[in-house]
């Protein structure tokens, strides 16, 4: 009888207690593989294709710039 | 510093699927992936149809990242939001949390099961060597690393659809609606043939004959 009051006791007392439910988000980091970067390679020897120099970011950029602004065909029309 | 994106001209879009074709056809897509569709609204109505050419638009805070239980995402220095293949798992809640339902997922197997997650790369391959074989078949061309910009951007015939740095784009955009105005501005003559310029202006009604159709 004793041990069943105890029981009931532990039992009773474990629903007073107050554990943290709310659910903690965490800021993901990628665990995949690292990757390259675009001016890390040679430019194609192509004509046509953009001109940088290998690892130098500004010269890849600056060649992609233009190629961006190719597609503004107002600029082109109306010279 | 570059920030890749698209951007979208409903104005000029016809619907003519040249950017779906091409990213289709540059990178090898599967049967039943596309990475790219071209949506319609009021389809038919005249004058209020209106189309757009959707793809992952690469979003500066991607929800996909957010969502992915694996971690497998990540934005490149150019802000290309890539994903490792090798790492993903195919359980979809990528596709739940983009609002563009950008990431599609191949039919693998007799039971309809799910493959793993394939999207837009922004034509920038991932994460492999550059331009070697594992990459094309994984992910697809990349062209960034041959200096081009995105095959479905470079191969819209109107134009509507421009791809690259943000800040370069927009003002291309920004200037073609200053010069082309709004609402009903943007239709007739002024369109066809450009404004300031001869021709710039319907010519004279020439005056009627009176009497002179029986």
């Amino acid at each position: 009888m004793k041990k069943l009051l105890m029981l009931i006791a532990v039992f009773g007392l474990a629903g007073c207690g107050e554990p943290d439910q709310v659910v903690v988000y965490k800021q993901g980091k990628y665990q995949g593989k690292p990757d390259t970067r675009p001016w890390d390679n040679e430019p194609l020897a192509l004509t046509g294709s953009g001109k940088w120099t290998k690892g130098d970011r500004a010269s890849w950029e600056t060649q992609i710039k233009a190629r961006q602004l190719t597609q503004h065909e107002d600029k082109r029309i109306y010279q | 510093m570059a920030r890749m994106k698209f951007l979208v001209d409903a104005e000029r879009c016809i619907e003519c699927n040249g950017c779906v074709t091409a990213c289709k056809q540059e990178n090898e897509v599967p049967w039943g992936v596309n990475r790219r569709r071209v949506v319609t609204i009021n389809d038919g109505v005249v004058g209020a149809e209106k189309s757009i050419s959707v793809a992952c638009m690469h979003c500066s805070d991607a929800p996909c990242m957010a969502v992915c239980p694996v971690d497998c995402f990540y934005r490149t220095d150019d802000g290309v939001v890539l994903h490792d293949k090798d790492l993903c798992i195919g359980c979809g809640y990528c596709f739940y949390a983009c609002p563009f339902g950008a990431p599609q997922f191949p039919q693998a197997g007799a039971f309809g099961l799910r493959g793993k997650m394939d999207k837009c790369t922004f034509c920038a391959g991932g994460p492999e060597a550059d331009k070697s074989d594992t990459e094309f078949k994984k992910y697809g061309r990349n062209r960034l690393a041959e200096g081009k910009l995105p095959a479905c951007a470079e191969m819209c015939s109107t134009k509507a659809l421009l791809g690259g740095d943000g800040d370069v784009i927009a003002d291309i955009y920004r200037e073609r609606v200053l010069r082309r105005g709004k609402g009903s501005e943007v239709w007739g003559w002024g369109t066809a043939y450009g404004p300031g310029k001869p021709g710039a202006q319907p010519p004279a009604q020439q005056p009627q004959p009176a009497g002179g159709r029986s």
